[in-house]
């Protein structure tokens, strides 16, 4: 059934001006890159943080404040760009196991820096209380989003067939 | 030409053959890399936005590259280690490569323009630490860093879709 579906797409005229336009591919990636270099630095400054490691002339909510918000905007930018790459090249990414592990350790990250931003209400308290729980967290955190950096590059090599 | 002769010699050593032969240290090399640019452009981009009085509007500029520098520097070296292996892998072609040689000026140009930067503006920044407004100086410095290091990000993804 995904095969079906990326013969489609790449038969869409979307799908169709993206491949004959040689820039597109590079230049949307570019995006994609510029995207993850905000969240990969917003998250290491957040996490870091949250270990006690750096920024410790601000509290944890001030550096939450800071830069979750920077977080949540590249990835809606990451997933406006991702889904161009798709439309140019859907066999490339759909019927990569790479990327559906991509996507999943991607679900989970999303998933935990929501709870990041659920436990700044109170006045992120929570943070305070539960130091230990908080130094597990931002170590899943950073390991998350690198493995997905990671697997972003390896779809390219571990093409399908 | 000489230079071309040492580039010949790089891509013989072991170094640049092991890179080219093997199947997976390539793509290990150039995660790598990929990440450290991540890591050198976004923090990059905390000070550059303050500079421009975009984001951190409040904090002192000193006190917010104190925190942030010194995670671009560790991944900037850790960018020209794994970029440099990449380079040994195929010395020759990317030395002749267009997107490679403007990208290598531009780190230069980054480089320059950081320089101009710390030698000059910065030097008064006791004055102007904790103002929300920049002085014009720092203004510049913050927004051609913008400017070069998108376009550093941008020839370096070229570079992989101009030399295959």
């Amino acid at each position: 059934m995904i095969p079906a579906f990326c013969d489609w797409l790449s038969n869409t005229p979307v799908s169709m001006v993206i491949q004959n336009l040689f820039w597109v591919i590079p230049t949307v990636q570019t995006v994609h890159i510029l995207a993850i270099a905000t969240v990969m630095a917003s998250v290491v400054m957040l996490d870091f943080r949250l270990l006690g490691v750096t920024g410790r002339s601000q509290s944890i909510p001030e550096v939450a404040h800071r830069f979750l918000p920077w977080v949540w905007g590249a990835v809606a930018v990451l997933l406006a760009s991702g889904s161009l790459l798709i439309i140019g090249e859907p066999g490339r990414e759909l019927l990569s196991e790479v990327f559906w592990a991509k996507m999943t350790l991607l679900a989970c990250a999303l998933t935990l820096t929501g709870i990041f931003q659920y436990a700044l209400r109170n006045g992120g308290s929570f943070w305070e209380r539960r130091r230990i729980v908080t130094r597990v967290a931002a170590v899943v955190s950073l390991l998350l989003w690198c493995s997905i950096l990671a697997a972003g590059r390896w779809i390219a090599y571990m093409a399908h067939g | 030409m000489i230079l071309t002769r040492l580039f010949a010699d790089l891509e013989a050593t072991p170094l640049g053959t092991a890179v080219r032969e093997s199947t997976w240290l390539f793509p290990t090399i150039e995660t790598l890399h990929v990440l450290s640019i991540t890591l050198v452009v976004g923090t990059i981009m905390i000070v550059d936005l303050r500079l421009i009085n975009v984001t951190s509007r409040h904090r002192a500029v000193s006190e917010l590259m104190r925190e942030t520098l010194p995670w671009t520097w560790t991944a900037f070296v850790c960018a020209v280690i794994t970029g440099s292996m990449l380079f040994s892998s195929s010395a020759v072609k990317y030395s002749g490569n267009g997107p490679f040689e403007c990208k290598m000026l531009l780190l230069l140009a980054a480089g320059i323009n950081m320089a101009v930067f710390h030698l000059g503006t910065y030097r008064t920044v006791a004055g102007w630490d904790r103002e929300v407004t920049t002085p014009t100086g720092a203004r510049i410095a913050g927004g051609l860093s913008l400017a070069i290091w998108v376009t550093v990000v941008a020839l370096g993804r070229w570079i992989g879709f101009t030399t295959n």
